[in-house]
C-alpha cells in the first residue's frame, strides 16, 4: 500500500495521513544514520500517551461528578446522596461528556491533519493532549458548537500560525478556555452554566428549581464572600459565620473529592493527584512545576488570612489548593514543558509565581474566580523571561571565569 | 596525591557483546586506507602519486592550510589507488601492504634531551600529530597555538569500550616516556585523569586526577570541563592514551609501527575480544567470521559516536574500536515491540520503559532503529540529565540550529564537540539528530570566529 503515499504515487497529498496512520499501528522502520547509532525507545507518542493516561481518572470521576449534577438538578436537590444510583449516573454523565471530548478531539485533529497536509508532514503527537484538556476544562453545559469554535481558534491561532506542536508560546487548552471565557462569557461563568440542564430548566420553568443554586464553591466565594457585607439583603459582619456556611456546602473532604460542581475534569483534587503520581513517576510531569506552583498557591493564600478583612479572604489557606481548578492547573497545564519554563531553576520560579498569581487573581479580582488559567497563560508568556535570566546566568558564570584566568 | 572528580549526571548504556580479555593478532590487511574524511574540516595536499612505494611513517599528504601537519602510511607497500568523489574530493588513500613492513626511522634522542621544537618537529615529521587534537572546534591540534594544557583520559566509559589498562598492560613504559614527551611540549601541564586504583595513577610527571561516576566521565571533554574548562581564546589539547604509548616507542626504537589494538564487540560479534592491527585495516579483514546476522551495522568506533561502515570499509584513524550490532529497519507492531508496547527489551533513560526496574547486571540488545519520528524540541530537563556540564545543552543546540554565533558563543560551544552530546542525542524524545547541528554550529564558529 505504501508505493501510493510515496513522493510521486497516486495519493500522494494524503501522504501525511496514511503515515499517521501507518507510524501509529508500527513504529517505522527508520535508521540512524550519523551520530548515536542507537536511539532511546521513547518517543512523542509514547509520552502524550501517558499524559493521556495520567488524565483518565480525571475524566472518569468528572464524568460521574456531570452525570450526578445533571441528576441532582434533574430532582432539584442540591443534597442528592452523592454515591447512590452510581451506575445510571456514569451513564448520563457520559451522554454529556463524551460529545465534548469527540467535538474536541475531531476539530483539533481535522485542523491538523489540513496543516499536516499543506505542510507535508503527519500529525504531530501534541493535540492528542491538548484534545483530552480541552473538555475537562469545560463546563458541563458548554454548547457544542463553542467547544469546537474554541478548539479550532486555539489549534489555528495558539499553535498552528507559530510552527506547530513544540512551537506554541501559550498552552493550547488554556486558549481555547480563555476563548470561551472572554468570547461567550454568559456560558463560562456564573452560576447557571456547571451543571448540566440547569439553564434550559431554568428558562422554561423557573419554579421547579426555585432556590436551587448552581454555583461552584469560587462562584460563591467570589459574588457573596468577597463583598464585605451582604448576603440576601443581610449584614454579617462575621467571617467566621461564613467560611462555617461555606464548609458546611463545600466541605474539604468533598472539595478535595471533588464531589462539587465545576468543570468537567477540574473538580477532583484526588483524581489530579493521581495524574500528578503517573506523571512524576515517569518523568513526564515536573515536580519541580507541580510543587512550586502548590507552594506558591498556599503561601499566598497564608498571606490573605494574614490580611484578612472580607470572609474570602480569610478562607483558610489550604482551601485554595483544592476548589476551583488549582490543581488541575497546576499538574496538567504548567507542567506543559513546551509552553513552560524550560530551565531547572526556571522551573521552581514559573511554578511559584503561577501559583502565586492564580491565588491572587481568585481572591483579589472577583469579576475572575477562576484566577488558574488566567494565571498560567500569564507565566506562559513571562517563563521565556524567566528563562533569559537563568541563561544569562549561566553566560555571566562562563564569563566570570574568563576574567579570572 | 590526586583531585577526585565525580560524574553523577549521565547514561552507561549496558550493551550485550563486550569483548573478552584476550588480543589476537590479525595479519596485516592487504589492503590499508588513509582517508583524509577522518579528520574534520581538513583539506589534503597529496606529495606521492599512485604506484610510489611507501615505508610505514612516509608523508602521504598534508594539510593544505598548515603543510606542518603530516598525514603518514600506516602500512609499508605501494600506493594502489587514490580514490576521489565526484568533484575530485579525496575519499580515500589505498595502500598496497607488502610483507616486510618496514618503517621509516626517525632521529631521536632522548626525551630530557629534547628541546620543546625538537620535539614539536618530531612529532609532526612522523605523523603522530594529527592524533593530538584541540578544543575549540574538535579538530587537529594547530601546532603553532600555546594549549593551556594537554588532557588525556586513561579509560574510555562509552559502551563496549576498550579497557586501556588491559591493552597497554605491556607498555606501561612507553606511556611513561610518551607522557615525559608531552610533558616537554606543555610546560608541565600534562593531565592525565584515571579511574581509582588504575594502573595509571602511579604514572609520574602528569598532574592526576581521579575521576568516578557513568559514562560521559572517560569523555575528555568532560574532564576538561571539571578539570580547566577552556574560555574563549585558549586551547587545551587532548591525546589518546595508546597513541601516548605511540610516542613512547617512539622514543624508544625510532619508529612508529603504525598498530594499535582495538577492541571488537557488539552483540552480533561471534566472539567479541581484542585485536592487534594495522591503523586503516579493512573492517572485513578483522570481522573476517565473526559476525552472526547478516543485516548489521558495522561501526567504526562506539555506538554513541562511531562512524558507520560497509564492509568494505576501513577502521577510522580515531577510533580503538569496533561495535557491530543489529540494523533496525523493520516495522515494529506497536503493541508488541513498538511505541506502545511493554519494552522490556529497550534501553531508556526515561522512566517510560521499565529499563530503572531491571537488574543493573542485564544487558540490552540495541539495534539501530530510531524508535521514533524526528519532531521539534517538546521535552525539557532530559538532556540536562545526562550532560555533566555547566552547559545548557538544549539552548546551546538550539543556537547552533539557528546559527546564533553569540548566542553560541556565550552559552559554551568553544568547550564541546560533538561526542560530548552523544548521550543527549541518544535520549532525546524528539530524535533530533544533536552531534550533527552541533557540529555545523561548530564549522561556523570555524568560519567566523577563528
Amino acid at each position: 500500500m505504501e508505493p501510493h503515499f510515496i513522493k510521486g504515487g497516486k495519493y500522494e497529498k494524503w501522504n501525511p495521513l496514511f503515515e499517521t496512520m501507518a507510524t501509529f499501528a508500527f513504529t517505522p522502520k527508520l535508521v540512524t544514520n550519523k551520530g548515536s547509532h542507537i536511539r532511546d525507545g521513547v518517543d512523542l507518542k509514547r509520552t502524550m500517551m501517558t499524559v493521556i493516561l495520567a488524565l483518565i481518572p480525571c475524566l472518569i470521576f468528572g464524568i460521574y461528578n456531570t452525570g450526578h449534577w445533571e441528576m441532582a438538578v434533574s430532582e432539584a436537590n442540591r443534597n442528592l446522596p452523592y454515591f447512590d444510583a452510581m451506575g445510571a449516573k456514569f451513564l448520563t454523565g457520559l451522554g454529556i461528556v463524551m460529545p465534548v471530548v469527540i467535538v474536541s478531539y475531531g476539530v483539533g485533529l481535522g485542523i491538523e491533519f489540513l496543516f499536516g497536509m499543506i505542510r507535508g508532514h503527519s500529525l504531530h503527537e501534541g493535540f492528542l493532549v491538548s484534545g483530552m484538556l480541552i473538555p475537562l476544562t469545560m463546563p458541563a453545559d458548554v454548547p457544542l458548537w463553542m467547544v469546537g469554535l474554541a478548539t479550532a481558534f486555539a489549534v489555528i491561532i495558539g499553535k498552528e500560525i507559530f510552527g506547530g506542536t513544540g512551537m506554541n508560546v501559550v498552552n493550547i487548552a488554556l486558549t481555547a478556555r480563555a476563548f470561551l471565557f472572554f468570547a461567550y462569557p454568559t456560558s463560562m461563568s456564573g452560576d447557571k452554566v456547571w451543571m448540566s440542564g440547569l439553564g434550559d430548566k431554568m428558562a422554561a420553568n423557573p419554579e421547579s428549581v426555585d432556590g436551587f443554586s448552581g454555583a461552584t464553591a469560587l462562584g460563591d466565594l467570589a459574588t457573596n464572600m468577597s463583598d464585605k457585607a451582604l448576603v440576601a439583603g443581610q449584614h454579617v459582619e462575621n467571617s467566621h459565620e461564613y467560611i462555617t456556611t461555606f464548609s458546611q456546602h463545600y466541605g474539604p473532604f468533598e472539595s478535595f473529592m471533588g464531589m462539587i460542581p465545576g468543570s468537567i475534569g477540574e473538580t477532583s483534587t484526588m483524581a489530579c493527584l493521581l495524574g500528578a503520581l503517573v506523571l512524576v513517576l515517569t518523568g513526564v510531569g515536573s515536580l519541580r512545576i507541580i510543587l512550586s506552583f502548590f507552594a506558591g498557591g498556599f503561601i499566598m493564600g497564608l498571606l490573605l488570612n494574614a490580611i484578612g478583612g472580607n470572609p474570602y479572604l480569610d478562607l483558610p489557606a489550604y482551601y485554595h489548593l483544592i476548589i476551583g481548578g488549582f490543581a488541575f492547573g497546576a499538574i496538567f497545564m504548567a507542567t506543559d514543558p513546551v509552553t513552560a519554563s524550560q530551565t531547572a531553576n526556571g522551573k521552581i520560579i514559573y511554578g511559584f509565581l503561577g501559583g502565586f498569581l492564580a491565588i491572587m487573581i481568585r481572591v483579589l479580582n472577583p469579576a475572575y474566580p477562576e484566577g488558574v488559567f488566567l494565571a498560567i497563560l500569564f507565566m506562559n508568556i513571562m517563563a521565556p523571561i524567566i528563562d533569559h535570566y537563568i541563561v544569562q546566568g549561566n553566560i555571566n558564570r562562563r564569563l566570570k571565569r574568563l576574567k579570572t584566568t | 596525591m590526586s583531585n577526585t572528580i565525580s560524574i553523577r549526571k549521565g547514561l552507561n548504556i549496558r550493551l550485550v557483546g563486550e569483548s573478552a580479555k584476550e588480543i589476537k593478532d590479525i595479519p596485516v590487511s592487504h589492503t590499508v586506507c588513509l582517508s583524509p574524511l577522518d579528520f574534520h574540516g581538513l583539506i589534503p595536499k597529496l606529495v606521492i602519486k599512485e604506484g610510489e612505494s611507501v615505508q610505514v611513517g612516509d608523508v602521504i599528504f598534508h594539510d593544505k592550510k598548515n603543510e606542518r601537519i603530516k598525514f603518514v602510511s600506516p602500512t609499508s607497500g605501494k600506493i594502489k589507488q587514490i580514490v576521489r568523489a565526484e568533484k575530485r574530493k579525496i575519499v580515500q588513500i589505498l595502500i598496497e601492504s607488502d610483507s616486510k613492513q618496514t618503517c621509516k626511522k626517525f632521529d631521536v634522542k632522548k626525551v630530557a634531551d629534547t628541546s620543546k621544537e625538537e620535539m614539536l618537529d618530531l612529532l609532526l615529521n612522523s605523523g603522530i600529530w594529527p592524533s593530538i587534537k584541540q578544543r575549540p572546534l574538535d579538530v587537529v591540534a594547530d601546532p603553532s597555538n600555546e594549549p593551556k594544557g594537554i588532557f588525556i583520559s586513561s579509560f574510555d566509559s562509552s559502551p563496549l569500550a576498550p579497557d586501556y589498562s588491559f591493552i597497554l598492560k605491556e607498555k606501561m613504559d612507553q606511556v611513561q616516556i610518551g607522557l615525559n614527551a608531552l610533558n616537554q611540549l606543555a610546560n608541565g601541564k600534562v593531565y592525565l585523569s584515571s579511574r581509582k586504583n588504575s594502573d595509571f595513577t602511579k604514572m609520574q610527571n602528569v598532574i592526576h586526577h581521579n575521576v568516578d561516576g557513568i559514562h560521559p566521565a572517560g569523555n575528555i571533554g568532560t574532564q576538561i570541563h571539571h578539570i580547566d574548562p577552556v574560555n574563549k581564546g585558549e586551547f587545551a589539547w587532548s591525546i589518546n592514551i595508546q597513541d601516548v604509548a605511540a610516542i613512547g616507542q617512539l622514543f624508544e626504537t625510532g619508529s612508529v609501527d603504525g598498530k594499535k589494538c582495538i577492541a571488537v564487540g557488539g552483540s552480533e560479534i561471534k566472539n567479541p575480544a581484542y585485536f592487534n592491527i594495522h591503523c586503516g585495516s579493512s573492517m572485513s579483514d578483522i570481522l573476517k567470521g565473526n559476525i552472526v546476522g547478516d543485516n548489521v551495522r558495522y561501526i567504526s568506533g562506539n555506538v554513541l559516536t562511531g562512524d558507520q561502515k560497509n564492509t568494505d570499509g576501513y577502521i577510522g584513524f580515531y577510533h580503538n574500536q569496533i561495535t557491530v550490532i543489529p540494523e533496525g529497519n523493520e516495522y515494529k507492531f506497536f503493541l508488541t515491540k513498538g511505541w506502545l508496547g511493554l519494552g522490556f527489551d529497550k534501553f531508556s533513560n526515561s522512566r517510560l520503559f521499565p529499563t530503572f526496574l531491571l537488574p543493573k547486571s542485564k544487558h540490552f540488545t540495541l539495534d539501530t532503529n530510531t524508535n521514533g519520528e524526528e519532531r521539534a524540541f517538546v521535552v525539557t530537563g532530559e538532556l540536562e540529565k545526562v550532560f555533566p556540564f555547566d552547559i545548557l545543552p538544549m539552548h546551546l543546540t538550539k543556537a547552533a540550529i539557528t546559527e546564533d554565533i553569540d548566542g553560541m558563543e556565550n552559552l559554551g560551544i568553544y568547550e564541546v564537540a560533538p561526542e560530548d552530546f552523544a548521550l543527549c542525542e541518544y535520549v532525546c524524545t524528539t530524535k533530533i539528530n544533536i552531534q550533527e547541528k552541533i557540529r555545523h554550529g561548530l564549522d561556523l564558529i570555524a568560519s567566523e570566529c577563528m
